[in-house]
């Protein structure tokens, strides 16, 4: 699905990357800690989470995310949307709590980088 | 060798956390490394960073760059680990709320940094500081 549609589902508001709505996505990944993040997300998908600190925007580079969608209507720092462009890393938020937004996603095939953790974990 | 290069780490503050993480990315990519060559040393070298960060007083990270293996250091001046062997274990940290806020101390850097790279080695002493030692094989 485009970028675009995760957009009118959500009922989103862009930050940043109005320019990038034409992109892909099949995967997402949802946490508010980004240790988790680290060790869990996939390269090219969408990450869902509370967190609205630069952090989030770093964490997102280093993995190669596609995109950050900012749950429960809240605002990212400026200093995130700052960084965010200079990444080019599109940045969403959506007023939807993150079960509803990760379950508004799955309903229209958006499906989880990785379905449930193996017991032993590699880095694909 | 093809590169080396030495990046300052703040430590004891999130003001840049990431930003030498960035940009060893960047240079990787520039040097055409794989996809996932180049996300392994970027989240190792982001995992080294954020503890320096997290928990250091200061360091720096040093990249060398061969075709076949990139070698990250991290080495800082702080507090040191005391217990590696618990340090590297999934969960446990000592992370203070500051941390916690901008979204780790979950205990899972040192467990993840051991995971994405083919060689990690790390030393430290206590009021001295740690030394880390990554390497991704190409
Ligand atoms: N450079 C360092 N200097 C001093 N102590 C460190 C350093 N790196 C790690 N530690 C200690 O080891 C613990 C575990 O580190 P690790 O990176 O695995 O987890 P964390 O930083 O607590 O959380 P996470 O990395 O998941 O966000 C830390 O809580 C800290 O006590
Ligand atoms: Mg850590």
């Amino acid at each position: 699905m485009k970028l675009r549609e995760v957009k009118e589902i959500l009922e989103a508001e862009v930050f940043v990357g109005h320019d990038q709505l034409d992109m892909e996505v099949k995967t997402a990944f949802g946490a508010d800690l980004m240790s988790d993040v680290l060790a869990f997300a996939k390269a090219g998908s969408l990450l869902l989470t509370g967190l609205t600190n630069p952090q989030v925007v770093r964490t997102s580079d280093v993995l190669d995310i596609a995109a950050i969608i900012i749950v429960r209507g809240k605002r990212p720092l400026i200093e995130t949307i700052l960084l965010a462009e200079e990444l080019k890393i599109p940045l969403l938020g959506t007023r939807y709590i993150l079960f509803e937004t990760a379950g508004r996603l799955y309903a229209h095939g958006i499906v989880g980088c990785v379905e449930r953790v193996a017991e032993k974990r590699d880095f694909s | 060798m093809i590169y080396e290069n030495s990046f300052l780490v703040e430590g004891k503050t999130f003001k840049n956390a990431g930003h030498v993480s960035s940009q060893v990315k960047n240079l990787l990519q520039k040097m055409k490394f794989s996809k996932e060559v180049v996300r392994r040393a970027a989240i190792v070298t982001y995992e080294a960073e954020i503890n320096i960060c997290s928990y250091a007083e200061r360091g720096k990270i040093i990249l060398r760059v061969k075709p076949e293996e990139i070698n990250i250091e991290a080495i800082d001046e702080g507090q040191g680990i005391a217990d590696i062997e618990l340090a590297m274990e999934e969960g446990y940290s000592t992370a203070t709320p500051k941390i916690v806020h901008m979204g780790f101390g979950a205990g899972m850097g040192l467990a993840n940094i051991k995971r994405f790279s083919d060689v990690f080695r790390i030393t430290s002493e206590v009021g001295k500081g740690t030394h880390l030692e990554m390497i991704i094989r190409a």
